[in-house]
């Protein structure tokens, strides 16, 4: 199976083929590396830019003006704050322009915490991204879900940023992606640049094909009637391992994969909460002012007289950044662990 | 970040009119009051009597416009004035020479909130302006959403003015990009003021536009008014001229007189058409004047500085271009036009309140979470 860096470069691949997209471009995009996580390897479309975030951005949307659609990178997340004007505008362009000026365009980069990448290369993005306005959200959790958004973020007729989980991106999924060979190996062999000179190197691409994830539409990712779990990116895998551990011990915990941050599936979070009538959301981004605060006070707000416990939201420590050493980011954003304890005191709730 | 000032009688108070005359080039503030006879071809580059009349005209229209908004807003008729009174000489001149038209085959003008000589060349009709900055439901630049001189004209490449004046500088770059694989012609207009040139986006514009064998078919100008708003160019510019710092690029630089519109047609075509044939940038740098100081928050009174209309009307009168009653019968029916497009715009109606959902997301898609 292929793992999600394969499946973006792959989704990229598709875009530059099939969908129109004409530049894939950030710093150490292009070759000879691929990106730092290689998901832009051996595309014909990616090229190296100056070290320049706002350059980057700048140009996506100057492209984008033109009609033409293109997918931009910020290396990672903790280097875009310096952009977030150019993410206001980028938001606010269509709509001040009175529809003159769609902008249409991809703006991927790695977010969260999980590779010890230290105060500037573990910083979550998720609800800085909740409050642009304009802008449609969304950040996978698996390899087939990375392909399908990717495909639908390219051809959105909005700013759609693409939130990677830079601790899944090595992560192999469980189901093929449609095209896709079934020999890991051989995909391998065919896609990933080999080390060393990579001058005459050129990727030989499965013939994959076209599969779109909607924007905006959540996944149960295990179905439960005592407790809901709402949760998204690289917090989907230890949401369902918790849930499969809860499960053992003879609770039915639901959870679902947001997907989309914006706009998100509130039909989806709306009727597995009257089912189970309890709910917690779990993200890594910090505390105050998380966007799960947000999905808190909604289902607060529209589902009062249905819930059995106050909603809680388990999200990253209220803290300026996630130090180093494992004992240090472990406790700055939330584990298994976490997520048990949150989920057995609302569990143990009786109205 | 250096932005449009909104008004304030706070703001008013702190910032009084400055005479800019001290700070300029000598060569920009002395005043052609001799009466001396005129020599055609040495004064005006050779250009015919029709075009000399016709960018004349232009230039007249644009003044009357600005001079127009800036009685709605001292009628009460609009919340803000920011506009280019004072830069007729560069702007009509730059409109002139526009590739005109939709699409990466033609020019894509970014502009910064002093275009209105610049799209009134290209043809903006008056009403436009004015709906503009009244507000009105009919403004089909921004639905009432944006201020003054924030204009946004697809069918012409004008990409949307935003406040923030360095962005433009950056988003050039990406309808350059596309122009360059696609066209053998068209170029990307980016303008802006020497005060944003403090931007690191404008660095940003130098360094991306002239990487090695990716050149990029890029007019970057600066209309050189000395002004940040309050602030004297002199007192945190060390660079002689802004010009210079494309020379660190190896991007062909030049410095013209903005104020004369002859020069500024001669060396804008000189120079576009360098851009179109090489594919590559020309950093310009016009000095120009800045008639009305910066906006509404600084009063939007006369200033005294150089007047490139009155000053080209007048040698055009002195080399019998144009006659004094050619000249009053202009103004007059600009003002009359202005006057007739003012009233239009008033008997209009105002946005819908719940218009502020239109165009959130593209194809009347709706980003109101409440309604997910």
């Amino acid at each position: 199976m292929a793992n999600m860096a394969q499946a973006i470069r792959m989704a990229l691949h598709y875009g530059e083929e099939k969908l129109g997209v004409q530049d894939v471009f950030g710093q150490d995009v292009g070759a000879p590396l691929g990106g730092v996580f290689t998901a832009t390897q051996g595309l014909e479309t990616a090229w190296n830019t100056p070290l320049d975030e706002r350059g980057i951005i700048g140009t996506a949307m100057g492209i984008a003006m033109t009609g033409e659609r293109c997918v931009a990178e910020i290396q990672f997340c903790d280097y875009i704050f310096n952009t977030i004007d150019l993410l206001k505008i980028a938001g606010n362009t269509n709509w001040v322009s009175h529809g003159n000026y769609p902008m249409p365009f991809v703006l991927m980069t790695p977010v969260g915490a999980g590779i010890r990448g230290s105060v500037y290369h573990s910083h979550s993005f998720d609800s800085w991204a909740s409050r642009l306005p304009g802008w449609k959200v969304v950040m996978p959790s698996n390899p087939v879900d990375a392909y399908g958004l990717l495909l639908s973020a390219i051809e959105d007729g909005n700013p759609v940023l693409y939130l990677k989980p830079k601790a899944l991106l090595r992560v192999k999924g469980e189901e093929l992606l449609p095209g896709e060979p079934s020999s890991e190996k051989e995909l391998k062999a065919m896609i990933d640049a080999p080390l060393g000179d990579r001058t005459k190197w050129r990727a030989k691409w499965p013939k994959i094909e076209d599969f779109r994830v909607p924007i905006g539409v959540g996944k149960i990712t295990r179905e439960g009637s005592d407790l809901t779990i709402v949760t998204c990116g690289r917090d989907v895998l230890f949401c369902n391992e918790a849930a499969d551990q809860l499960k053992e011990e003879g609770h039915s915990v639901e959870v679902i994969d947001l997907r989309s941050i914006y706009p998100y599936d509130w039909q989806l979070i709306k009727a597995s909460i009257e089912k189970t009538r309890k709910v917690l959301f779990v993200n890594e981004d910090t505390e105050v002012t998380n966007f799960g605060e947000h999905l808190s006070y909604r289902a607060t707000k529209e589902l009062f007289y249905q819930l059995d416990a106050a909603p809680e939201v388990l999200a990253g420590k209220n803290l300026p950044g996630i130090g180093l050493h494992p004992n240090l980011e472990e406790a700055s954003v939330p584990q298994t662990r976490d997520i048990l304890e949150s989920a057995k005191r609302l569990l143990s709730e009786r109205p | 970040m250096a932005r449009t000032q909104t008004s304030s009688s706070k703001l008013k108070k702190k910032m009084p009119i400055k005479k800019a005359s001290s700070n300029k080039p000598k060569k920009l503030v002395a005043k052609n009051q001799k009466k001396k006879p005129i020599n055609k071809k040495s004064v005006f580059g050779g250009l015919a009597s029709d075009q000399l009349r016709h960018m004349h005209q232009l230039m007249v229209k644009s003044r009357v416009l600005e001079e127009r908004l800036i009685k709605i807003y001292k009628a009460g008729g609009a919340y803000f004035w920011i506009g280019a009174p004072g830069e007729e000489g560069f702007g009509v001149p730059l409109g002139l020479l526009v590739d005109k038209g939709n699409g990466p085959t033609h020019d894509y003008l970014h502009l910064h909130y002093r275009g209105t000589p610049t799209l009134v060349a290209m043809g903006m009709p008056m009403i436009d302006s004015i709906r503009l900055i009244m507000n009105r439901a009919t403004d089909r630049c921004t639905g009432g959403r944006n201020f003054s001189n924030h204009y946004c004209f697809p069918e012409w490449n004008v990409a949307p003015v935003s406040s923030p004046i360095e962005v433009q500088y950056i988003m050039a770059l990406g309808t350059a990009r596309v122009q360059k694989r696609r066209s053998k012609k068209s170029l990307t207009i980016v303008t802006g003021g020497d005060a944003g040139s403090a931007e690191g986006d404008f660095a940003s514009c130098l360094i991306w536009a002239s990487r090695p064998k990716e050149e990029l078919p890029l007019l970057i100008t600066v209309q050189n008014n000395r002004w940040g708003i309050s602030t004297n160019y002199g007192s945190q510019h060390g660079e002689e001229s802004v010009a210079d710092r494309g020379k660190a690029f190896g991007i062909r630089t030049c410095v013209i007189n903005g104020n004369d519109p002859v020069e500024s047609y001669i060396k804008l075509g000189e120079e576009m058409d360098y851009i179109r044939k090489n594919r590559r940038p020309v950093l310009l740098e016009a000095h120009v004047s800045r008639l009305y100081g910066h906006s509404s928050a600084s009063g939007a009174n006369p200033v005294d500085e150089l007047d490139p209309v009155r000053e080209f009307e007048q040698k055009l009168l002195r080399a019998g271009v144009l006659k004094s009653n050619q000249v009053q019968e202009l103004w007059k029916e600009f003002d009359e036009e202005a006057r007739a497009a003012h009233e239009l715009a008033k008997s209009e109606a105002a946005p819908e309140a719940e218009s502020i959902w239109d165009h959130f997301y593209v194809n009347g898609e709706n980003g109101d979470w409440r309604k997910f």
